[in-house]
Protein backbone atom coordinates (compact mmCIF):
# COMPACT_ATOMS: atom_id res chain seq x y z
CA UNK A 1 0.00 0.00 0.00
CA UNK A 2 1.67 3.64 -0.87
CA UNK A 3 0.38 6.70 -0.23
CA UNK A 4 -1.38 7.52 -3.52
CA UNK A 5 -3.52 4.15 -3.62
CA UNK A 6 -4.51 4.65 0.22
CA UNK A 7 -6.74 7.23 -0.26
CA UNK A 8 -9.57 5.71 -2.49
CA UNK A 9 -10.53 8.73 -5.41
CA UNK A 10 -14.00 8.74 -6.69
CA UNK A 11 -15.67 10.51 -8.82
CA UNK A 12 -18.31 13.85 -7.42
CA UNK A 13 -21.09 12.18 -9.93
CA UNK A 14 -20.30 8.78 -8.48
CA UNK A 15 -19.95 8.73 -4.79
CA UNK A 16 -23.38 10.47 -3.17
CA UNK A 17 -23.16 8.84 0.17
CA UNK A 18 -21.42 12.27 1.64
CA UNK A 19 -23.15 14.96 3.51
CA UNK A 20 -22.76 18.00 1.78
CA UNK A 21 -20.57 19.65 3.90
CA UNK A 22 -17.81 16.91 3.84
CA UNK A 23 -18.26 16.97 0.22
CA UNK A 24 -17.44 20.59 -0.33
CA UNK A 25 -14.26 19.86 1.81
CA UNK A 26 -13.43 16.92 -0.41
CA UNK A 27 -14.00 19.06 -2.77
CA UNK A 28 -11.29 21.30 -2.46
CA UNK A 29 -8.14 19.05 -1.80
CA UNK A 30 -6.52 18.56 -5.11
CA UNK A 31 -9.45 19.12 -7.19
CA UNK A 32 -10.24 15.25 -6.48
CA UNK A 33 -12.63 13.04 -3.85
CA UNK A 34 -11.43 11.55 -1.16
CA UNK A 35 -13.19 8.90 -0.01
CA UNK A 36 -14.29 9.64 3.42
CA UNK A 37 -13.41 6.75 5.96
CA UNK A 38 -16.28 5.32 7.81
CA UNK A 39 -16.02 6.07 11.59
CA UNK A 40 -15.50 3.32 13.55
CA UNK A 41 -14.82 1.57 17.24
CA UNK A 42 -11.76 -0.23 16.63
CA UNK A 43 -9.06 -1.59 19.40
CA UNK A 44 -5.94 -0.66 17.99
CA UNK A 45 -2.76 -2.08 19.10
CA UNK A 46 -0.40 0.49 20.35
CA UNK A 47 3.01 -0.17 18.13
CA UNK A 48 5.56 2.52 20.10
CA UNK A 49 5.00 5.22 23.00
CA UNK A 50 8.02 8.03 22.37
CA UNK A 51 8.08 10.35 24.90
CA UNK A 52 9.12 13.78 23.50
CA UNK A 53 9.44 15.70 26.69
CA UNK A 54 8.27 15.37 30.31
CA UNK A 55 4.66 15.40 29.82
CA UNK A 56 4.28 14.60 25.93
CA UNK A 57 4.25 11.53 24.39
CA UNK A 58 3.54 10.14 20.96
CA UNK A 59 1.89 7.57 20.16
CA UNK A 60 1.66 5.19 17.46
CA UNK A 61 -1.54 2.79 16.93
CA UNK A 62 -2.11 0.07 14.18
CA UNK A 63 -5.16 -0.42 12.28
CA UNK A 64 -6.38 -3.84 11.56
CA UNK A 65 -8.70 -2.41 9.06
CA UNK A 66 -7.70 -0.48 6.29
CA UNK A 67 -7.33 3.30 6.88
CA UNK A 68 -8.62 5.28 4.49
CA UNK A 69 -9.11 9.12 4.00
CA UNK A 70 -8.38 11.20 6.76
CA UNK A 71 -8.45 14.48 6.97
CA UNK A 72 -6.39 16.90 8.87
CA UNK A 73 -8.33 18.48 11.99
CA UNK A 74 -10.34 14.98 12.59
CA UNK A 75 -9.60 13.29 15.71
CA UNK A 76 -10.14 10.16 17.65
CA UNK A 77 -12.05 9.45 20.80
CA UNK A 78 -10.08 6.87 23.12
CA UNK A 79 -11.09 4.85 25.83
CA UNK A 80 -9.28 5.32 29.40
CA UNK A 81 -9.19 1.88 30.70
CA UNK A 82 -6.85 1.99 32.88
CA UNK A 83 -8.04 4.54 35.34
CA UNK A 84 -10.64 3.69 37.23
CA UNK A 85 -11.91 7.14 37.35
CA UNK A 86 -12.19 7.96 33.84
CA UNK A 87 -15.88 7.32 32.56
CA UNK A 88 -15.94 9.05 29.49
CA UNK A 89 -13.76 8.52 26.50
CA UNK A 90 -10.98 11.67 25.76
CA UNK A 91 -10.82 13.48 22.45
CA UNK A 92 -7.36 14.07 20.67
CA UNK A 93 -6.16 15.09 17.19
CA UNK A 94 -4.98 12.53 14.90
CA UNK A 95 -1.32 14.09 13.89
CA UNK A 96 -0.05 11.90 11.61
CA UNK A 97 -1.16 9.33 9.34
CA UNK A 98 1.01 6.36 8.16
CA UNK A 99 -0.81 4.70 5.18
CA UNK A 100 2.10 2.70 4.35
CA UNK A 101 1.96 0.76 8.20
CA UNK A 102 -1.71 1.59 8.32
CA UNK A 103 -1.03 3.55 11.71
CA UNK A 104 -2.22 6.89 13.13
CA UNK A 105 -0.03 8.83 15.49
CA UNK A 106 -1.67 10.84 18.62
CA UNK A 107 -0.19 13.65 20.71
CA UNK A 108 -0.58 13.38 23.86
CA UNK A 109 -0.05 15.66 26.82
CA UNK A 110 -0.63 14.45 30.00
CA UNK A 111 -2.47 17.16 31.65
CA UNK A 112 -5.14 15.17 34.12
CA UNK A 113 -5.86 11.39 34.74
CA UNK A 114 -6.98 10.28 31.95
CA UNK A 115 -4.30 11.94 29.57
CA UNK A 116 -1.50 10.75 32.00
CA UNK A 117 -2.92 7.70 31.81
CA UNK A 118 -2.82 7.18 28.27
CA UNK A 119 0.38 8.62 27.93
CA UNK A 120 1.64 6.13 30.00
CA UNK A 121 0.37 3.41 27.54
CA UNK A 122 2.65 0.34 26.92
CA UNK A 123 3.69 -1.22 23.70
CA UNK A 124 1.10 -4.05 22.86
CA UNK A 125 -1.26 -2.50 24.97
CA UNK A 126 -5.00 -2.22 22.68
CA UNK A 127 -6.87 0.79 23.15
CA UNK A 128 -10.35 1.01 21.98
CA UNK A 129 -10.50 3.83 19.74
CA UNK A 130 -13.61 5.73 17.73
CA UNK A 131 -12.01 7.58 14.25
CA UNK A 132 -11.99 8.98 12.43
CA UNK A 133 -14.60 11.84 14.03
CA UNK A 134 -15.46 15.74 13.17
CA UNK A 135 -15.04 18.08 9.96
CA UNK A 136 -11.31 18.84 9.51
CA UNK A 137 -9.47 21.43 8.00
CA UNK A 138 -10.55 22.58 3.98
CA UNK A 139 -7.94 23.01 1.91
CA UNK A 140 -7.09 25.97 -0.69
CA UNK A 141 -8.38 25.53 -4.22
CA UNK A 142 -5.55 27.01 -5.98
CA UNK A 143 -1.98 27.14 -5.05
CA UNK A 144 -1.72 29.18 -2.19
CA UNK A 145 0.56 30.79 0.57
CA UNK A 146 -0.60 29.21 4.20
CA UNK A 147 0.50 30.07 7.64
CA UNK A 148 -0.13 27.58 10.24
CA UNK A 149 0.09 28.60 14.00
CA UNK A 150 -0.03 25.84 17.10
CA UNK A 151 0.07 26.99 20.66
CA UNK A 152 1.03 23.94 23.45
CA UNK A 153 -0.55 20.73 22.60
CA UNK A 154 -2.86 22.72 20.10
CA UNK A 155 0.14 21.50 17.34
CA UNK A 156 -1.55 18.17 17.37
CA UNK A 157 -4.24 18.88 14.18
CA UNK A 158 -1.28 21.11 12.29
CA UNK A 159 1.54 17.96 11.35
CA UNK A 160 -1.09 15.99 9.22
CA UNK A 161 -2.36 19.78 7.68
CA UNK A 162 1.31 20.55 7.10
CA UNK A 163 1.76 16.77 5.05
CA UNK A 164 -1.17 17.57 3.06
CA UNK A 165 -1.00 21.03 2.66
CA UNK A 166 2.72 20.07 0.82
CA UNK A 167 1.67 17.17 -1.30
CA UNK A 168 -0.48 19.78 -2.20
CA UNK A 169 2.53 22.29 -3.41
CA UNK A 170 1.06 24.92 -1.29
CA UNK A 171 3.79 27.63 0.50
CA UNK A 172 3.45 26.88 3.85
CA UNK A 173 5.40 28.72 6.89
CA UNK A 174 4.85 27.37 10.32
CA UNK A 175 4.52 29.25 13.69
CA UNK A 176 4.64 27.17 16.67
CA UNK A 177 4.13 29.11 20.03
CA UNK A 178 5.22 27.37 23.87
CA UNK A 179 5.35 28.58 27.41
CA UNK A 180 9.51 27.75 27.31
CA UNK A 181 11.55 25.70 24.71
CA UNK A 182 11.52 21.98 26.38
CA UNK A 183 7.91 22.19 25.56
CA UNK A 184 8.54 22.83 21.63
CA UNK A 185 8.29 19.15 20.40
CA UNK A 186 8.61 18.01 16.59
CA UNK A 187 10.30 20.81 14.90
CA UNK A 188 12.74 19.19 13.22
CA UNK A 189 9.51 16.69 11.67
CA UNK A 190 7.46 19.78 11.34
CA UNK A 191 10.61 21.42 9.47
CA UNK A 192 10.23 18.63 6.65
CA UNK A 193 6.84 21.03 5.37
CA UNK A 194 7.57 24.34 5.54
CA UNK A 195 9.29 27.12 7.48
CA UNK A 196 9.42 27.07 11.22
CA UNK A 197 9.36 29.99 13.26
CA UNK A 198 8.81 29.76 16.84
CA UNK A 199 7.98 31.88 20.59
CA UNK A 200 8.04 31.32 23.72
CA UNK A 201 7.30 33.25 26.69
CA UNK A 202 10.28 33.21 28.47
CA UNK A 203 12.69 33.83 25.35
CA UNK A 204 14.24 30.49 25.54
CA UNK A 205 13.42 29.44 21.90
CA UNK A 206 12.52 32.21 18.73
CA UNK A 207 11.23 35.32 20.08
CA UNK A 208 10.13 36.10 23.25
CA UNK A 209 6.26 36.23 23.72
CA UNK A 210 2.83 34.81 22.48
CA UNK A 211 2.82 33.89 18.67
CA UNK A 212 0.90 36.91 17.98
CA UNK A 213 4.19 38.96 18.86
CA UNK A 214 6.24 37.69 16.10
CA UNK A 215 7.08 39.59 13.22
CA UNK A 216 4.79 37.39 10.92
CA UNK A 217 1.49 39.09 12.70
CA UNK A 218 3.01 42.21 11.53
CA UNK A 219 2.95 44.02 7.90
CA UNK A 220 3.76 40.26 6.27
CA UNK A 221 -0.01 39.26 7.57
CA UNK A 222 -1.59 40.10 4.68
CA UNK A 223 0.52 38.37 1.95
CA UNK A 224 -0.89 34.55 3.30
CA UNK A 225 -4.15 33.52 1.84
CA UNK A 226 -4.77 31.65 4.77
CA UNK A 227 -4.31 30.94 8.55
CA UNK A 228 -4.93 27.81 10.58
CA UNK A 229 -4.69 27.83 14.21
CA UNK A 230 -5.32 25.26 17.04
CA UNK A 231 -4.16 26.13 20.47
CA UNK A 232 -5.30 27.59 23.58
CA UNK A 233 -8.85 29.53 23.29
CA UNK A 234 -7.35 33.02 24.12
CA UNK A 235 -4.67 32.42 21.41
CA UNK A 236 -6.55 31.45 19.04
CA UNK A 237 -9.41 34.30 19.05
CA UNK A 238 -5.86 36.73 19.12
CA UNK A 239 -5.29 35.12 15.82
CA UNK A 240 -8.80 35.40 14.11
CA UNK A 241 -9.41 39.15 15.44
CA UNK A 242 -5.66 39.23 13.61
CA UNK A 243 -6.33 37.48 10.26
CA UNK A 244 -9.64 39.07 10.57
CA UNK A 245 -8.74 42.73 10.47
CA UNK A 246 -6.03 41.81 7.72
CA UNK A 247 -9.15 40.07 5.67
CA UNK A 248 -7.05 36.82 5.90
CA UNK A 249 -9.34 33.43 5.83
CA UNK A 250 -8.56 31.57 9.40
CA UNK A 251 -9.13 28.53 10.26
CA UNK A 252 -9.85 27.06 14.19
CA UNK A 253 -9.67 24.24 15.69
CA UNK A 254 -11.88 24.37 19.03
CA UNK A 255 -11.03 22.51 21.85
CA UNK A 256 -14.25 21.34 23.93
CA UNK A 257 -15.38 18.33 26.55
CA UNK A 258 -17.51 15.94 25.28
CA UNK A 259 -19.03 12.82 25.87
CA UNK A 260 -19.89 11.52 22.84
CA UNK A 261 -18.03 12.78 19.45
CA UNK A 262 -20.12 11.94 17.04
CA UNK A 263 -22.95 14.52 17.69
CA UNK A 264 -25.50 12.70 19.99
CA UNK A 265 -24.88 14.11 23.64
CA UNK A 266 -25.30 17.52 22.42
CA UNK A 267 -22.82 18.47 25.06
CA UNK A 268 -20.01 20.29 23.45
CA UNK A 269 -21.65 22.95 21.85
CA UNK A 270 -20.22 26.32 20.81
CA UNK A 271 -22.02 29.72 19.65
CA UNK A 272 -22.18 29.74 16.00
CA UNK A 273 -23.85 32.73 13.60
CA UNK A 274 -26.06 29.35 13.15
CA UNK A 275 -26.98 29.12 17.04
CA UNK A 276 -25.31 26.10 19.08
CA UNK A 277 -23.13 23.49 16.94
CA UNK A 278 -21.44 20.88 18.14
CA UNK A 279 -17.61 20.83 18.08
CA UNK A 280 -17.59 17.47 17.67
CA UNK A 281 -19.61 17.32 13.89
CA UNK A 282 -19.52 20.37 12.91
CA UNK A 283 -16.55 21.26 14.10
CA UNK A 284 -13.60 20.74 15.70
CA UNK A 285 -12.54 22.71 12.53
CA UNK A 286 -14.30 26.11 12.25
CA UNK A 287 -14.19 29.40 9.89
CA UNK A 288 -13.80 32.12 11.93
CA UNK A 289 -16.80 33.43 10.20
CA UNK A 290 -19.05 30.89 11.72
CA UNK A 291 -17.84 31.86 15.05
CA UNK A 292 -18.82 34.80 17.08
CA UNK A 293 -15.17 35.85 17.73
CA UNK A 294 -14.97 39.25 15.57
CA UNK A 295 -15.12 41.73 18.70
CA UNK B 1 -30.69 -18.95 20.23
CA UNK B 2 -33.35 -17.62 22.76
CA UNK B 3 -36.74 -15.90 21.55
CA UNK B 4 -35.92 -12.05 22.19
CA UNK B 5 -39.22 -10.96 20.45
CA UNK B 6 -41.80 -8.80 22.93
CA UNK B 7 -44.74 -7.17 22.66
CA UNK B 8 -44.63 -3.54 24.73
CA UNK B 9 -48.43 -2.79 24.81
CA UNK B 10 -48.72 -2.78 21.12
CA UNK B 11 -44.79 -1.87 20.16
CA UNK B 12 -43.71 -5.17 18.40
CA UNK B 13 -40.10 -5.37 19.75
CA UNK B 14 -37.86 -8.02 17.58
CA UNK B 15 -35.38 -7.65 21.04
CA UNK B 16 -35.86 -5.81 24.17
CA UNK B 17 -32.87 -3.75 23.51
CA UNK B 18 -34.08 -0.19 22.44
CA UNK B 19 -31.61 3.04 22.98
CA UNK B 20 -32.58 6.02 25.11
CA UNK B 21 -33.81 9.60 23.92
CA UNK B 22 -30.77 12.20 23.96
CA UNK B 23 -28.30 9.37 23.87
CA UNK B 24 -28.80 8.23 19.84
CA UNK B 25 -29.32 11.39 18.22
CA UNK B 26 -31.39 11.04 15.81
CA UNK B 27 -30.20 7.32 15.01
CA UNK B 28 -28.62 8.19 11.46
CA UNK B 29 -25.70 9.22 13.44
CA UNK B 30 -25.21 5.25 14.53
CA UNK B 31 -25.02 4.34 10.40
CA UNK B 32 -21.76 3.90 10.46
CA UNK B 33 -21.51 2.04 13.12
CA UNK B 34 -23.92 -0.91 12.99
CA UNK B 35 -27.53 -1.66 11.58
CA UNK B 36 -30.39 0.39 13.45
CA UNK B 37 -32.44 -2.72 12.24
CA UNK B 38 -30.95 -4.83 14.71
CA UNK B 39 -32.55 -3.27 17.75
CA UNK B 40 -35.90 -3.60 19.10
CA UNK B 41 -36.42 0.12 18.44
CA UNK B 42 -34.72 3.73 19.12
CA UNK B 43 -36.09 6.69 21.09
CA UNK B 44 -34.83 9.86 18.88
CA UNK B 45 -34.15 13.07 20.70
CA UNK B 46 -36.41 15.14 23.01
CA UNK B 47 -38.51 17.04 20.73
CA UNK B 48 -40.59 19.98 21.02
CA UNK B 49 -43.48 21.83 19.25
CA UNK B 50 -41.03 24.88 18.82
CA UNK B 51 -36.91 24.82 17.93
CA UNK B 52 -35.26 25.21 21.37
CA UNK B 53 -31.53 26.62 21.50
CA UNK B 54 -31.08 24.39 24.59
CA UNK B 55 -28.62 25.49 27.50
CA UNK B 56 -25.59 27.81 27.56
CA UNK B 57 -21.79 25.64 27.38
CA UNK B 58 -20.52 23.77 29.96
CA UNK B 59 -23.47 21.36 29.38
CA UNK B 60 -21.44 18.22 30.58
CA UNK B 61 -19.71 17.19 33.71
CA UNK B 62 -18.09 13.89 34.21
CA UNK B 63 -18.76 12.70 37.68
CA UNK B 64 -17.24 9.28 39.07
CA UNK B 65 -18.89 6.31 37.22
CA UNK B 66 -21.35 8.66 35.39
CA UNK B 67 -21.96 12.25 34.23
CA UNK B 68 -23.91 15.46 34.11
CA UNK B 69 -25.57 16.67 31.68
CA UNK B 70 -28.00 19.94 31.18
CA UNK B 71 -28.55 20.19 27.43
CA UNK B 72 -32.25 21.35 27.78
CA UNK B 73 -33.46 19.74 24.98
CA UNK B 74 -31.82 21.39 22.43
CA UNK B 75 -33.55 20.92 19.05
CA UNK B 76 -35.35 22.30 16.19
CA UNK B 77 -39.35 21.64 16.75
CA UNK B 78 -41.31 18.83 15.41
CA UNK B 79 -41.70 20.72 12.26
CA UNK B 80 -38.42 20.35 11.57
CA UNK B 81 -38.47 16.83 12.40
CA UNK B 82 -41.34 16.29 10.51
CA UNK B 83 -39.64 17.89 7.26
CA UNK B 84 -36.47 16.92 7.57
CA UNK B 85 -35.26 13.75 9.57
CA UNK B 86 -38.34 11.93 9.78
CA UNK B 87 -38.04 11.01 5.71
CA UNK B 88 -34.20 10.37 6.59
CA UNK B 89 -35.53 7.44 9.18
CA UNK B 90 -38.28 6.15 6.53
CA UNK B 91 -35.45 3.79 5.36
CA UNK B 92 -35.57 1.83 9.08
CA UNK B 93 -37.20 -1.40 9.76
CA UNK B 94 -37.47 -1.36 13.40
CA UNK B 95 -39.50 0.71 16.38
CA UNK B 96 -38.93 4.44 15.95
CA UNK B 97 -40.65 6.56 18.84
CA UNK B 98 -40.22 10.47 19.48
CA UNK B 99 -39.69 11.90 22.75
CA UNK B 100 -41.58 14.53 23.36
CA UNK B 101 -41.62 17.36 25.69
CA UNK B 102 -43.33 20.87 26.36
CA UNK B 103 -43.20 23.78 28.64
CA UNK B 104 -47.59 23.38 28.74
CA UNK B 105 -49.95 20.65 28.00
CA UNK B 106 -51.02 22.82 24.74
CA UNK B 107 -47.41 22.60 23.65
CA UNK B 108 -47.13 18.74 24.25
CA UNK B 109 -50.44 18.29 22.55
CA UNK B 110 -49.97 19.84 19.59
CA UNK B 111 -46.52 17.97 19.21
CA UNK B 112 -48.22 14.70 20.02
CA UNK B 113 -50.50 15.81 16.81
CA UNK B 114 -47.83 16.14 14.32
CA UNK B 115 -46.07 13.09 15.42
CA UNK B 116 -49.36 11.16 15.02
CA UNK B 117 -49.52 12.08 11.08
CA UNK B 118 -46.10 10.44 11.05
CA UNK B 119 -46.81 6.83 9.59
CA UNK B 120 -43.49 5.62 10.22
CA UNK B 121 -42.82 6.66 14.05
CA UNK B 122 -44.18 3.76 16.20
CA UNK B 123 -44.91 5.48 19.33
CA UNK B 124 -44.07 8.62 21.85
CA UNK B 125 -42.25 8.56 24.26
CA UNK B 126 -43.96 11.38 26.48
CA UNK B 127 -41.04 13.15 28.12
CA UNK B 128 -42.32 14.10 31.69
CA UNK B 129 -38.83 14.18 33.40
CA UNK B 130 -36.54 16.73 31.68
CA UNK B 131 -34.65 17.81 34.89
CA UNK B 132 -32.79 20.54 32.64
CA UNK B 133 -35.24 23.03 31.21
CA UNK B 134 -37.01 26.10 33.94
CA UNK B 135 -40.68 25.45 32.49
CA UNK B 136 -42.63 22.21 32.20
CA UNK B 137 -40.45 18.97 31.50
CA UNK B 138 -40.34 17.42 34.97
CA UNK B 139 -42.80 19.40 36.56
CA UNK B 140 -45.00 17.12 34.93
CA UNK B 141 -43.61 14.18 35.78
CA UNK B 142 -43.11 15.33 39.97
CA UNK B 143 -47.21 15.51 40.66
CA UNK B 144 -49.38 13.28 40.27
CA UNK B 145 -52.29 15.53 39.19
CA UNK B 146 -49.59 17.43 36.21
CA UNK B 147 -48.64 14.10 35.30
CA UNK B 148 -52.21 12.99 34.53
CA UNK B 149 -53.39 16.51 33.13
CA UNK B 150 -50.41 15.68 30.30
CA UNK B 151 -51.17 12.17 30.08
CA UNK B 152 -55.15 12.70 29.32
CA UNK B 153 -54.46 15.58 27.03
CA UNK B 154 -52.06 13.55 24.93
CA UNK B 155 -53.82 10.42 24.92
CA UNK B 156 -56.60 12.35 23.29
CA UNK B 157 -54.94 12.88 20.25
CA UNK B 158 -52.35 10.18 19.78
CA UNK B 159 -53.56 7.12 18.70
CA UNK B 160 -50.76 4.71 18.86
CA UNK B 161 -48.58 3.16 21.64
CA UNK B 162 -47.91 5.63 23.89
CA UNK B 163 -45.07 5.74 26.83
CA UNK B 164 -44.24 7.66 29.67
CA UNK B 165 -40.92 8.35 30.30
CA UNK B 166 -40.86 8.54 34.63
CA UNK B 167 -38.59 11.08 36.79
CA UNK B 168 -36.60 9.55 39.66
CA UNK B 169 -36.73 12.97 41.20
CA UNK B 170 -40.24 12.14 43.23
CA UNK B 171 -40.86 10.87 47.09
CA UNK B 172 -42.53 8.11 45.29
CA UNK B 173 -42.44 6.70 42.06
CA UNK B 174 -45.52 4.09 41.89
CA UNK B 175 -47.65 7.20 42.71
CA UNK B 176 -46.58 8.85 39.71
CA UNK B 177 -46.81 5.39 37.84
CA UNK B 178 -50.74 4.52 38.85
CA UNK B 179 -51.34 7.76 37.75
CA UNK B 180 -50.03 8.20 34.36
CA UNK B 181 -51.78 4.52 33.59
CA UNK B 182 -54.97 5.59 34.67
CA UNK B 183 -54.68 8.18 32.51
CA UNK B 184 -54.33 6.18 29.46
CA UNK B 185 -50.16 5.64 29.11
CA UNK B 186 -49.23 1.94 27.49
CA UNK B 187 -46.39 1.53 29.50
CA UNK B 188 -43.90 3.52 31.60
CA UNK B 189 -40.09 4.01 30.66
CA UNK B 190 -38.07 4.63 33.74
CA UNK B 191 -35.61 6.05 35.14
CA UNK B 192 -34.86 9.58 33.83
CA UNK B 193 -31.91 11.57 35.16
CA UNK B 194 -31.16 11.86 38.97
CA UNK B 195 -30.79 15.70 39.86
CA UNK B 196 -27.59 16.48 40.78
CA UNK B 197 -24.96 19.00 40.49
CA UNK B 198 -20.85 19.27 40.09
CA UNK B 199 -18.68 21.75 41.86
CA UNK B 200 -15.39 23.02 41.24
CA UNK B 201 -13.33 23.78 43.96
CA UNK B 202 -10.42 25.48 42.81
CA UNK B 203 -12.63 27.85 41.25
CA UNK B 204 -15.57 28.24 43.93
CA UNK B 205 -18.34 27.63 41.10
CA UNK B 206 -20.31 25.23 39.67
CA UNK B 207 -18.92 22.76 36.54
CA UNK B 208 -22.63 23.36 34.59
CA UNK B 209 -23.49 26.67 33.06
CA UNK B 210 -27.30 25.24 34.90
CA UNK B 211 -25.89 24.91 38.25
CA UNK B 212 -27.90 21.87 38.03
CA UNK B 213 -27.79 18.67 35.71
CA UNK B 214 -29.12 15.66 35.25
CA UNK B 215 -26.94 12.31 36.51
CA UNK B 216 -26.57 9.92 34.16
CA UNK B 217 -24.68 6.56 34.10
CA UNK B 218 -23.72 3.17 36.03
CA UNK B 219 -23.56 5.69 39.20
CA UNK B 220 -27.60 5.73 39.08
CA UNK B 221 -27.81 1.70 38.17
CA UNK B 222 -29.03 0.81 41.87
CA UNK B 223 -31.31 3.65 42.07
CA UNK B 224 -33.35 2.86 38.89
CA UNK B 225 -33.00 -1.12 39.66
CA UNK B 226 -34.80 -0.19 42.78
CA UNK B 227 -37.63 1.62 41.08
CA UNK B 228 -37.95 -0.50 38.12
CA UNK B 229 -38.25 -3.17 40.54
CA UNK B 230 -41.27 -0.83 42.75
CA UNK B 231 -43.37 0.38 39.56
CA UNK B 232 -43.41 -2.93 37.92
CA UNK B 233 -45.55 -4.57 41.02
CA UNK B 234 -47.58 -1.87 40.95
CA UNK B 235 -48.60 -1.27 37.67
CA UNK B 236 -50.05 -3.47 34.96
CA UNK B 237 -48.93 -2.20 31.91
CA UNK B 238 -45.15 -3.04 30.49
CA UNK B 239 -41.78 -1.13 32.03
CA UNK B 240 -39.38 -0.23 30.45
CA UNK B 241 -36.05 0.12 32.03
CA UNK B 242 -33.38 3.08 31.96
CA UNK B 243 -30.40 3.44 33.81
CA UNK B 244 -26.89 3.52 33.55
CA UNK B 245 -26.99 0.23 31.74
CA UNK B 246 -23.56 -0.35 30.20
CA UNK B 247 -23.38 -4.39 29.60
CA UNK B 248 -26.06 -7.72 29.23
CA UNK B 249 -25.58 -8.41 33.13
CA UNK B 250 -26.69 -4.86 33.58
CA UNK B 251 -29.89 -5.21 31.46
CA UNK B 252 -30.61 -9.03 32.59
CA UNK B 253 -30.62 -7.28 36.18
CA UNK B 254 -33.56 -4.75 34.83
CA UNK B 255 -35.27 -7.57 33.16
CA UNK B 256 -35.19 -9.56 36.58
CA UNK B 257 -36.48 -6.56 38.14
CA UNK B 258 -39.89 -6.53 36.41
CA UNK B 259 -38.58 -4.92 33.20
CA UNK B 260 -40.00 -5.92 29.86
CA UNK B 261 -37.84 -4.10 28.11
CA UNK B 262 -35.19 -2.26 28.63
CA UNK B 263 -33.37 1.39 26.87
CA UNK B 264 -29.43 1.71 26.78
CA UNK B 265 -28.55 5.79 27.12
CA UNK B 266 -25.24 6.83 28.69
CA UNK B 267 -23.35 3.75 27.48
CA UNK B 268 -23.79 4.80 23.44
CA UNK B 269 -21.31 7.47 24.36
CA UNK B 270 -18.82 5.38 25.59
CA UNK B 271 -19.41 2.55 22.82
CA UNK B 272 -21.51 3.14 20.28
CA UNK B 273 -21.74 -0.66 19.49
CA UNK B 274 -23.19 -1.15 23.24
CA UNK B 275 -26.58 -2.11 22.38
CA UNK B 276 -24.70 -4.53 20.19
CA UNK B 277 -22.91 -6.38 22.95
CA UNK B 278 -25.90 -6.41 24.82
CA UNK B 279 -28.24 -7.93 22.43
CA UNK B 280 -26.02 -10.33 21.74
CA UNK B 281 -25.36 -10.67 25.89
CA UNK B 282 -28.69 -11.34 26.59
CA UNK B 283 -29.25 -14.15 23.94
CA UNK B 284 -26.62 -16.04 25.55
CA UNK B 285 -27.39 -15.51 28.77
CA UNK B 286 -30.60 -16.81 28.42
CA UNK B 287 -29.14 -19.93 26.65
CA UNK B 288 -27.11 -20.52 29.16
CA UNK B 289 -30.03 -20.46 31.52
CA UNK B 290 -31.62 -22.75 29.18
CA UNK B 291 -34.10 -20.16 29.41
CA UNK B 292 -36.58 -20.52 25.44
CA UNK B 293 -37.65 -16.90 25.88
CA UNK B 294 -36.80 -13.33 27.48
CA UNK B 295 -39.94 -13.25 29.15
CA UNK B 296 -39.31 -16.16 31.28
CA UNK B 297 -37.19 -13.71 33.22
CA UNK B 298 -39.10 -10.90 33.07
CA UNK B 299 -40.29 -9.99 37.22
CA UNK B 300 -38.00 -13.31 37.70
CA UNK B 301 -36.18 -12.08 40.74
CA UNK B 302 -35.79 -15.16 43.10
CA UNK B 303 -36.90 -14.14 46.48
Amino acid sequence: MNKSSSFTKTKLSTYTGLPNPILAIFAHYSNAIYLRMKKSVQNLKVVSNQRLNKDHALLELKSEVLLEGILPGQFANILVDKSQKVFLRRPFSIFQVDYKCNSIFILIKGIGEGTKALSKSLVGDTLSVIFPLGRGYTFPAKRSKVLLVGGGVGIAPLMLLATMLKQDNHQIEILLGARTGEDLVELENFAKYGTIHTTTEDGSHGTEGFVTNHALFGEELKSFDRIYTCGPEPMMKAVARLAHLNSVDCEVSLENTMACGYGVCLCCVTETTGGHRCVCTDGPVFDIKQLKWQN
Amino acid sequence: MAELSIDIAGLKLKNPVMTASGTFGFGVEFDDFFDLNSLGGFVVKGTTLHPRQGNSYPRMAETPSGMLNAVGLQNGGVKYFAENIYPRLLVYDTNILVNVSGSTVEEYIACAEQINELDHIAGIELNISCPNVKEGGMAFGTSCPAAEAVVKAVRKVYHKPLMVKLSPNVTNITDIALAVEASGADSVSLINTILAMAIHAESRKPVLSTVTGGLSGPAIKPVALRMVWQVSKSVKIPVVGIGGIMNSTDAIEFFLAGASAIQVGTANFIDPMASQHIIAGIDNYLDRHKFKSIKEIIGGLQL
